[in-house]
């Protein structure tokens, strides 16, 4: 057991030595790794990014239900019962159309040309919290709503939400496609160093195995070297996601100031961060795994 | 230790380097394998270690039928036998220490345990001073040695060499085979080929195979 782990340790060693001899080489396969990962894995944080800020409008779905400019105190009175009572309807609030007036004057500069008007043209209206924020109940109220006597319009003001949610969803998908794409480019990155590796250390392949190495053994380092590329590809897309996301939230900041809010771009999570180590390392040796199965066959002592 | 019966060795082009080979040789036993170039002497010990498979007959190694071992099992016999390369197949990325240490890791030794063993095989053969050097920079009687080296590290029970003096002059040829015989004098089965019978002139009673054309000539019985 301890043999083992110091071989292993050995040639994990060794792995890391080649990786960066030559150190530009090197560097620019983890690059590429790197980069590869970046694309995918940096439009899955934005996308994320957007689902979290839509969650936030969408999560307390609200319909607007404007009356007739007829409907009498008595038909509100009626109606706030009826809503009260409705088991699919969670809050209701009422905003009469004189406070209604006030705050869009107070909210808007058309000052001027509000009081210019010679009678409030607004209705009386219900804000409306449902039980839940599921499209099809909240379509089936939005359609009982609008059916009531004295009702107008009945208005699902989240209803531009699921469209956006469905479009992320697509655009969610493309990611995949596009993640995919390159993780078979990692794949043949790492396929392509590994056979060049076997080639250039043939004279040692072919003398172990003369001296009793097992095809596990001369498969070793190559598949530590491709596990170990792959992971570093890994941290360095890591970094690059990292970094770019710190450079973007410094304009955001002063962006999201100026429509009042304090929105902030997040970074992965940890078990996303895990997860992308875990899955470039997985490739790395994937690549490596294919390569010397490959060409490690041809190579037989004479 | 080492038995043929019957090996016929036929190569894909249609040579037939072997022909009806028999022979054994006993545990602890030093036998020359004599004849000249081309016939069949390099074949015959690449069957014993497995790297060509007999077409007919078979091949027994400490018991084992090489012809028909699974590609598996191959590198454990191999563990057991020190093969001493015509072209030395050394290793010109690392040192002298290093080449010697290579069968010790595939063996997985421990650290400490590996070093004592290789210096213990170059001081047997007289490199431990050229430890940190680097092959290329050995002459032609060196790097042989080296070779030897590395095929004994490992304490193995069998040893084959293939032409270990063929390019040597006469002073380092007769260093090297006393090298051979003081393996011998510690119960390690020999198996040399050679093409050059000056070599043998010093050993009166060794056993010898004589090969001519794949053909089995002579076989003198075991003395030493």
């Amino acid at each position: 057991m301890k043999h083992w782990l110091t071989q292993h340790r050995l040639v994990l060693q060794s792995a890391l030595r080649r990786i960066f001899n030559p150190p530009v080489a090197g560097l620019l396969n983890i690059m590429v790794i790197g980069i590869a990962l970046s694309l995918p894995v940096g439009m899955y944080v934005l996308l994320q990014n957007a689902q979290g800020l839509l969650q936030q409008f969408s999560s307390t779905p609200q319909l607007s239900v404007f009356l007739n400019l007829t409907a009498k105190a008595d038909d509100i009175d009626k109606l706030r019962k009826q809503f009260e009572r409705h088991p699919s309807i969670a809050s209701v609030t009422f905003v009469s159309r004189e406070t209604a007036l006030q705050q869009l004057k107070q909210n808007s500069e058309l000052d001027d040309v509000i009081s210019g008007l010679d009678k409030n043209p607004l209705p009386d209206a219900f804000l409306i919290e449902p039980n839940s924020s599921e499209p099809v109940v909240l379509n089936a109220l939005r359609t009982e709503l609008a059916n009531l006597p004295q009702v107008e319009v009945a208005q699902l003001d989240s209803a531009w939400a699921y469209k956006l949610a469905a479009l992320l969803k697509f655009a969610n998908l493309a990611v995949l496609i596009l993640a995919s794409l390159l993780s078979l480019a990692l794949i043949a990155v790492t396929f392509n160093t590994i056979r060049l590796q076997i080639l250039t250390q043939r004279d040692e392949i072919e003398v172990s195995k003369l001296i009793g190495a097992s095809n596990s053994f001369i498969r070793r380092p190559f598949l530590y070297f491709g596990a170990l590329q792959g992971l570093l590809g890994g941290i360095t897309a890591y970094l690059l996601i990292s970094i770019s996301l710190a450079l973007l939230n410094y304009p955001l900041a002063a962006l999201s100031q100026l429509y009042a809010s304090s929105f902030t771009l997040h970074g992965l999570s940890l078990a996303d961060s895990l997860s992308l180590l875990l899955f470039s390392l997985y490739l790395g040796w994937l690549g490596a795994w294919l390569s010397v199965s490959k060409h490690l066959a041809a190579i037989e002592p004479r | 230790m080492i038995s043929f019966k019957q090996v016929r060795k036929r190569y894909p082009s249609g040579y037939e380097a072997l022909s009806n080979v028999s022979f054994d040789i006993a545990t602890g036993e030093m036998a020359f394998l004599t004849g000249h170039s081309g016939a069949g002497k390099s074949t015959l010990l690449k069957l014993v270690a497995g790297i060509e498979r007999p077409n007919a007959g078979s091949v027994l190694v400490n018991g084992q039928n090489v012809g028909v071992l699974k590609p598996a099992a191959l590198p454990f016999l191999r563990r057991n036998l020190g093969i001493v390369f015509q072209d030395h197949k050394l290793l010109f990325d690392r040192n002298v220490f290093d080449n010697v240490l290579l069968p010790l890791q595939i063996g997985g030794f421990e650290h400490k345990e590996s070093a004592k063993r290789v210096r213990a095989a170059l001081d047997k053969v007289g490199l431990l001073k050229r430890e940190k050097a680097n092959p290329i920079a050995l002459s032609g009687g060196e790097q042989q040695r080296l070779c030897i080296a590395r095929a004994i590290v490992n304490r193995p029970t069998i040893l084959l060499a293939d032409e270990p003096t063929g390019n040597l002059d006469a002073d380092y040829a007769q260093d090297i085979m006393e090298i051979f015989k003081s393996f011998h004098q510690v119960g390690v089965t020999l198996l040399i080929s050679t093409h050059d019978a000056g070599v043998l002139r010093n050993h009166d009673k060794v056993r010898i195979l004589n090969l001519k054309q794949g053909v089995l000539q002579l076989n003198t019985e075991g003395a030493a």
